[in-house]
């Protein structure tokens, strides 16, 4: 529906996008005992470090192959060959994620090959799978970096034949979630999945490895929890594969084929409609009622949309996300009579079209500002960088997306869902009243007395 | 632990009986030694529900009808007396009394000010046990008043008389003559307890107070020539609206000395007799200072409301018509063109959207046919409208407006409203805030008019804010989404 403006900028000012390769990083940061090696210079994984540190709040493990300049002009071969047989040799990890970079993307470095002359000269370490993923910088955003590794980790880890198939006490979903769901997020998912009897299998499952928990070792080089390795193996027992959010789709597709299960795809999980549709899935794959808990949920959304409305019905919104979760909020402010004025997201996307906004503008924070400002936005919603957007607006904001470092627990928020949807309407609704919205400016009649003179200083004057 | 529960019960329930006790022997000693144990006296009460100026009065000597325990609704004298002066905003407000009266009802109005912050802190004298036991309110309220003065340089202290202090004979009066004595600010008792009546009678007891104590004790500076000084009673400021219409008051030279009680300052209210003209806005509650004034100053008085673009019209003709210049009733001719002509174009857009759209209005007095009027100039169907404060000339009004077979509806309990929608297929319930869940839950569109409400509709251009908020209810994509049934439950 809405038209996509590209980039016509040389500058990009206040960037909205976060790289592809740490989203890649991101997705294994989701997977038990596994580490990430970023294939590039040491900086790409500092840097990288530091933005996931400040965002979950957390130790990330993260590698680097640590090119110089030297491997950069002479090739970085022996830099993953390297990095890997230390790796495995120092943590023992269940899996290695190796993300390229601008760089080596731009060097021709042939990971995949590399991978293998590894593993020729390191049969030892022929346990541990290695997963490489094209994911440079210079295309994409997070958000599919994070696909793309989704999609290289089920290629890699998912035999192509049935393995003597376990039998499970409860059938198994393969649910499969984008980067714009959060721990919180998937916490839900999983509940609502449980509801019907099923046991789900999340990939990747940030909400046992990145959810803020203390865990009983004090330092592991390696993530503490996560979807284990040993379930990919294991998805041809399951019943169906679910795909929650548009950029994960080809990983869906590509899982459905090789395990010849049906595939349910959904944009998201925000608002009533979406939420009903998922519900409605599930209540059909599994042929169970709609449980209790969920309908009561649904019941008291539908009483928060009420509430809510009479704030949200109008008002304008300037949203900055990446493309999953554009759309997806976009859909829940539209569903209450919102109207979503300026409608950002740092890369192109096939979903950006089903955005309910006249135009989404691929770009940067400075182009929601100019947005937000021409179109008259009351509140923005965006990630931290956002925040001296707003305030140079003079709105408020409703924090979302990566990275968000100026609060704490942001990163587990749960937006999804019955539940989730709710609490998002209450705060944006919450933000609106809170600015006065609606109300008319003081205006003093040019023939009443000043405050000062006048009245005086009453009691002590 | 159960035993050390068991004693804290009877504990309890001891000195309950003992505080029963007390209460009872400070009464009986209260109406012995004083004159009466309540206040106010019954005399007093009597002749403020005998309002000669309100039209209610033709039918019931009364005035106002009698309460029915177990079937009432709506506020007590206290509340209407505390909503009727609250918003003027440089007076610190303190309510005597224990908790409950102040600490359910702060701030919880959408009366704005464009100056002090003042009056939205909540100050009470937050009586306990022992200080009604050993008969301690007057002297802790005596330094209630201290605290407030010092710490919040008021203009002025109003202090609202509660049920508790009234029933054990608190002498309100005269804690507030020595407070004011002692220090030099003025302390106005504003003795309303809840058990007097209704809140339509605090509104009264409040306006009486006003004349009583503050209106007539100042002077304004002189009005620049040409320029005549006005009055608007009832006016309240909700939501700020009246600041839609004050700049169109100004640019006509109409000075507005005081609002009852609407952004104004206990100056604004003591220099109020020195108005030309009275305007009643929107509502009968203070109709006795219109009436006291035009007793004590003689000046004229008209009733009117700045919702609907009508409505506005009049009364700015209204004044015109009673100040005697000819000047003013050009100026104020040429502005009503301009603004009613700019107003319409305004709302071109939202006619479109709102045309045909079927409305029940519940609201009382003034508002039954003010909103009416609005509501027809958005090219909107009222079905019916609701009756309850109405007067009888109210429901002349509406029978004006809607014909001669206008459904008008007496009572408005939730069954009769959501029935009467239905039966009519209305597509909007507008009505005040306590009927907005009623709405909600009956999966029904909702407009809020009464004085809770966030946004300003007076005035020409809050005539567009109207139109805007039907337009958000009722086009909203929320009422689909859940009257529809769960996929799950659709048969197909």
């Amino acid at each position: 529906m809405a038209t996509v403006i590209k980039r016509n900028k040389a500058l990009s000012v206040s960037p909205l996008k976060s790289s592809q390769t740490i989203g890649a990083a991101l997705a294994f940061l989701g997977i038990e005992r596994t580490i990430p090696l970023l294939h590039g210079s040491q900086g790409c994984t500092a840097f990288g470090k530091i933005f996931f540190v400040r965002h979950f709040r957390e130790p990330i493990p993260l590698q680097t192959t640590a090119v110089d300049q030297t491997s950069a002009v002479m090739g970085s071969d022996g830099n993953i060959v390297e990095a890997l047989a230390t790796l495995c040799a120092k943590s023992s990890p269940d899996l290695i994620g190796l993300p390229t970079t601008g760089l080596t993307e731009a060097q021709g470095s042939d990971v995949e090959r590399v991978v293998k002359q590894f593993y020729a000269a390191h049969p030892e370490y022929a346990h541990i799978p290695v997963v490489p993923v094209s994911s440079p910088d210079f295309v994409g955003c997070l958000e599919s970096g994070f696909a793309n590794a989704l999609s290289r980790m089920i290629e890699r880890l998912v035999p192509l034949a049935p393995p003597t198939l376990e039998v499970f006490k409860r059938p198994r979903l393969a649910v499969l979630v984008s980067a714009h769901l959060t721990p919180g997020d998937l916490d839900e998912v999983k509940d609502m999945v449980g509801a019907f009897g099923f046991e789900p299998v999340v990939l990747p499952d940030l909400s046992t490895s990145l959810d803020g928990h203390l865990g009983e070792g004090e330092f592991s080089p390696v993530t503490t929890g996560g979807t284990p390795v040993s379930a990919f193996a294991a998805l041809h027992g399951a019943t169906a594969v679910l795909g929650i959010g548009a950029s994960i789709f080809p990983s869906a597709r590509l899982l459905g084929e090789r395990i010849g299960k049906p595939v349910h795809l959904f944009d998201h999980l925000l608002g009533l409609e979406a939420v009903d549709n998922f519900v409605h899935a599930l209540h059909k794959l599994s042929g169970r009622a709609v449980a209790p808990r969920l309908l009561r949920d649904r019941a008291r959304l539908q009483d928060a949309m009420l509430d809510t409305h009479f704030m949200l019905g109008l008002s304008r919104l300037a949203i900055a996300a990446d493309p999953d979760l554009l759309h997806g909020l976009t859909d829940l402010a539209v569903g209450l009579g919102a109207e979503v004025v300026a409608a950002v997201a740092p890369t192109t996307a096939a979903v950006l079209e089903r955005v309910k906004a006249q135009t989404v503008k691929i770009g940067d924070l400075e182009d929601l500002e100019g947005l937000a400002r021409d179109h008259h936005a009351q509140v923005v919603i965006g990630n931290s960088h956002a925040v001296a957007s707003a305030e140079r607006l003079g709105l408020p904001i409703l924090r979302a997306g990566f990275p968000l470092y100026d609060q704490v627990g942001g990163f587990q928020r749960t937006w999804i869902g019955y539940r989730g949807s709710a609490q998002v309407l209450f705060d944006l609704a919450n933000l609106l009243l809170h600015e006065n919205h609606g109300t008319v400016k003081p205006y003093r009649s040019r023939f009443a007395p000043s405050e000062e003179s006048e009245y005086g200083a009453p009691a002590s004057a | 632990m159960a035993q050390r529960c068991h004693c804290w019960v009877y504990d309890r329930s001891k000195s309950f009986h003992i505080n029963l006790l007390a209460i009872g022997m400070r009464v009986a000693a209260g109406v012995a030694i004083r004159t009466l144990g309540v206040a106010m006296k019954q005399n007093d009460i009597a002749a403020l529900l005998d309002e000669p100026a309100c039209a209610h009065n033709a039918k019931a000597k009364s005035g106002c009808a009698k309460l029915k325990p177990g079937a009432t609704a709506g506020g007590c004298s206290f509340d209407g007396a505390q909503i009727a002066l609250l918003p003027i905003a440089d007076v610190a407000h303190i309510v005597h009394g224990p908790i409950a009266c102040s600490g359910s009802s702060w701030d919880n109005r959408g009366a704005r000010s464009s100056g002090p912050d003042l009056y939205r802190i909540g100050m009470t004298t937050d009586l306990t046990e022992q200080d009604i036991i050993m008969g301690r309110s007057e002297k802790r309220l005596f330094h209630a008043i201290k605290q407030a003065v010092e710490e919040h340089a008021p203009a002025a202290v109003f202090v609202y008389n509660t049920c508790v202090p009234a029933m054990i004979g608190d002498d309100l009066e005269a804690v507030c003559k020595a407070a004011e004595a002692r220090w030099d600010v003025p302390v106005i008792p504003v003795d309303a307890a809840g058990f007097y009546g209704t809140k339509n009678l605090g509104n009264r007891i409040a306006g009486e107070t006003m004349v009583k104590h503050v209106i007539g004790t100042a002077e304004p500076s002189p009005a620049p020539p040409g320029v005549h000084d006005i009055n608007l009673i009832g006016e309240y400021n909700i939501a700020g609206e009246l600041w839609h219409v004050l700049p169109l008051l100004d640019e006509l030279g109409l000075r507005v000395l005081g609002t009852l009680s609407g952004d104004a300052r206990f100056k604004d209210i003591q220099t109020m007799h020195r108005a030309e003209v009275n305007m009643m806005v929107c509502s009968k509650a203070m109709i006795n200072v219109a009436r006291k004034l035009k007793d004590t100053y003689g000046t004229p008085w008209f009733e009117g409301s700045f919702y609907g673009i009508g409505d506005v019209s009049d009364a700015l003709r209204n004044f015109a018509a009673l100040i005697d210049d000819p000047a003013l009733g050009r100026r104020t001719e040429a502005l009503i063109a301009r603004e009613e002509a700019k107003a319409h174009a305004d709302l071109e857009p939202w006619r479109e959207r709102l045309k045909g759209k079927r409305a029940l209005l519940y609201t009382g007095g003034v508002k039954s046919w003010s909103v009416i009027a609005a509501l027809q100039d958005l090219g909107m169907e009222v079905v019916a409208s609701g009756t309850k404060k109405s007067t009888e000339e109210d429901k002349a009004r509406i029978r004006q407006l809607m014909g001669s077979d206008a459904l008008l509806l007496e009572d408005g309990n939730p069954r009769l409203l959501l029935d009467t929608v239905k039966k009519y297929g209305a597509d909007i319930l507008i009505a005040g805030g306590r009927n907005m869940y009623t709405a909600l839950k009956a999966r029904l569109p909702f407009l809020d008019i009464n004085q809770e409400r966030e946004f300003a509709y007076a005035g020409y251009a809050g005539m567009v804010e109207l139109a805007r908020q039907l337009a958000l209810t009722l086009e909203s994509p929320v009422w689909q989404a859940v009257r529809d049934p769960a996929p799950w439950d659709r048969r197909d």
